[in-house]
């Protein structure tokens, strides 16, 4: 199996585009991550960032006929890009699994939570349903859903949402994947719950010590449970490090803005938030150079390169923090400065 | 459950009852004259005509007779009254054909296998193949099989029951003799005199009607392809036939299931152009020819009868949404 050295999940220069009536659409144009089991890479970014895309291109769940992969994605190894269907099925679900934003509609409302358990669980698995039931009622106990002897037997709709979610974790973690996909699983939850989850995630990773993808658009909860942070704009790679890196000494204007968006407990009650203007690109149209540049309030926009070309994914130089790097323009000293003076002084960030 | 076939059931019987008070107040509004009609416009001498409305209790006020109608049905009556030709009805008595004196119930125990024997088996027809080829475009959308299953669907559906029939029976029947004409043969009587005796008016039932099956059943495979368990599905590592037959299927059936049963319902009280293009002599046929003559009865019993499956298949449906959906409670509010 995988090494240290030889991350479990090994994503290399990825694009993903899509066919329509109105042209061509660059959902993801050329990401590059990385990662290890036992780890948590969190992907953030707003609706459009192309982070949903890149984690259904992992699974090949997007729709071949309409679908350009590039680049690789290797699952232990294994290139699942151009991996026929028949072949790539036998990974999904069992090598590789993924939870869904609403497990509501995840769930297919016509059968118990069992049956989707042991069907789970059967397709990897030659056992009888006697013993994929035994399983099932393991996980679901597992998950922290009460009675599960009884709940195997019920409906989705009969379960609460923070239920549902636990279920809907219960049955990608039936066949033990080495890599779980979480896509903003606590998004379609009540506020009290989504911590619940969150923490569940965190001791399931510790115990099953799988690699995990964990989508959000919340900062904060990747500052929480991540280890690596990936932000996305615009179907690019805004900002890549560890999450101290990212959280301590952000980079991008675009991490800024995430930052600065986003409420704080801890700080001042009275303190507006601060809303990145404007509105994500339009894949289709993607602007010139920068992909950020129309809503950077930094850009250089006279004479300088950020409507032009496109910024690079360079490491930081002057400071020595291996592994972070940033697509920005921006003298790297600007940077450093703009967030000390203006940004880290919101409060939001700590 | 039980209560809500109880409640289901009572309002039936009420519709029933508005439908009944319905058809007898535009029979009476009208101008229509069953007695001329019966003994002849030419020969009719006052004297008979005088007869027969006397016989049939026409000259009575009409909430007399149908109070007599009525009563008729849950005690039985006596057409004709003192008249030494006087008709025994027993209950539960439709009334007496005005033309021929023969019993409604006769007539709608005649007439009910011939159109139950044509819905029923293009029913079949209708439903398994338009849904199979709905599903099948829906799974192949945008191939040649889809674009040429849904041309072919939207020509059959723009077509006449009558123009396809005739068709079929001239190019099969007529000229080729590949296909027996059509007659009723009693399933009890011949089972392949029967098949053989349906197999044109089904086919022709079966192709305008699949046509709505096939648009309905692609649209809907189609959205429900594109819901978020169908990709858990394919997230779990099923095969592509678990999904689609499993998963996709079991959920856009519902709306099929509402249609099939509006539509067989509907149909159970006659299908008067089919029968009328294969010279069946159904409920359809019946009704249709009863209100040209003014009669009455025969026209209240059958679409009574019509109402009934109506209603009947409305319940069936109701029944079935719950079989297929888990989250339909039966009885919490109306069965819907």
């Amino acid at each position: 199996m995988s090494t240290a050295n030889n991350p479990y999940l090994q994503v290399s220069n990825l694009r993903v585009k899509f066919e329509t009536h109105d042209g061509t659409v660059k959902a993801v144009d050329g990401v590059t991550f990385s990662v290890e089991k036992g780890k948590t890479l969190g992907i953030v970014g707003e609706s459009g960032s192309g982070k949903s895309v890149t984690s259904l291109a992992i699974m090949g769940l997007h729709n071949p006929k309409s679908t350009l992969l590039q680049g690789e994605i290797l699952v232990d190894g294994r290139n699942v890009v151009g991996m026929p269907d028949d072949k790539l099925r036998l990974l999904r679900g069992r090598d590789m699994a993924m939870i869904f934003q609403d497990p509501l509609t995840a769930l297919h409302p016509f059968y118990t939570i069992g049956r989707q358990l042991v069907e789970a669980y059967r397709v990897h698995h030659k056992v009888t349903k006697a013993v994929a039931k035994k399983r099932a009622i393991e996980m679901l106990d597992r998950v922290g859903i009460p009675q599960p002897q009884r709940r195997f037997g019920q409906y989705p709709h009969e379960f609460s949402g923070g239920m549902r979610q636990r279920a809907m974790i219960a049955m990608s973690l039936i066949n033990d994947p080495n890599l779980l996909i979480a896509d903003e699983p606590t998004t379609a939850l009540d506020v009290t719950v989504q911590a619940q989850i969150l923490d569940l995630l965190n001791d399931l990773q510790r115990e099953f010590h799988s690699a995990v993808i964990l989508i959000t658009h919340d900062l904060g909860v990747v500052s929480q449970v991540a280890d690596d942070v990936l932000v996305m704009y615009g179907g690019r790679v805004a900002e890549y490090g560890t999450a101290q890196q990212v959280m301590k000494l952000p980079q991008h204007p675009y991490t800024w803005g995430l930052l600065a968006s986003m409420p704080s407990l801890r700080g001042d009650p009275e303190a507006d938030l601060l809303p990145i203007k404007g509105n994500p690109p339009s894949l289709l149209n993607v602007p010139p150079g920068c992909v950020f540049h129309p809503r950077c309030r930094y850009a250089m926009l006279k004479g300088g390169p950020c409507d032009r070309e496109v910024p690079e994914l360079l490491q930081l130089r002057t400071v020595d923090e291996p592994g972070h790097t940033v697509a920005c323009h921006l003298p790297e000293r600007q940077r450093i400065e703009t967030y000390q003076e203006e940004i880290s002084s919101v409060g939001v960030a700590q | 459950m039980f209560r809500f076939l109880i409640k289901r059931v009572l309002l039936g019987v009420s519709t029933l009852f508005a439908i009944s008070v319905t058809v007898f107040a535009l029979f009476f509004m009208g101008p229509a004259d069953p007695a001329a009609s019966m003994c002849g416009t030419k020969q009719c001498t006052p004297v008979q005509h005088e007869r027969i409305t006397t016989f049939l209790e026409l000259d009575r006020p009409p909430h007399e007779q149908y109070a007599s109608y009525m009563r008729g049905i849950f005690v039985g009556r006596t057409i004709g009254g003192d008249s030494p030709d006087a008709i025994e009805c027993p209950a539960p008595c439709l009334g007496i054909n005005f033309r021929t004196y023969e019993q409604v119930s006769t007539v709608i125990g005649r007439t009910m296998p011939i159109t139950f024997s044509i819905v029923l088996g293009g029913a079949v027809l209708y439903v398994l193949i338009g849904t199979g080829l709905g599903m099948l475009s829906a799974i192949k959308r945008g191939s040649i099989f889809d674009r040429i299953a849904s041309g072919t669907a939207l020509t059959f559906a723009s077509t006449q029951i009558f123009f396809i029939g005739s068709v079929l029976l001239l190019v099969f029947v007529y000229q080729t003799d590949l296909l027996p004409l059509p007659k009723y043969v009693p399933f009890t009587e011949s089972p392949l005199g029967w098949l053989g005796g349906m197999i044109v008016p089904w086919i022709a039932l079966g192709l305008i009607n699949s046509a709505q099956y096939a648009r309905l059943s692609r649209a809907q495979m189609i959205e429900t392809l594109s819901e978020d368990f169908v990709r858990t599905a394919r997230a779990k590592g099923l095969a592509i036939a678990p999904i689609y037959f499993r998963h996709a299927l079991r959920a856009a059936v519902t709306p099929i299931v509402t249609i099939a049963g509006l539509d067989i319902g509907g149909q159970l009280g006659g299908v008067a152009i089919t029968e009328t293009t294969f010279s069946l002599n159904g409920m359809g046929r019946t009704a249709v020819r009863a209100i040209d003559e003014a009669n009455l009865p025969v026209v209240m019993g059958i679409v009574l009868f019509s109402a009934m499956f109506l209603v009947l298949s409305t319940i069936i449906v109701d029944i079935l949404y719950s079989v297929i959906d888990p989250r339909v409670k039966l009885g919490t509010s109306g069965g819907h």
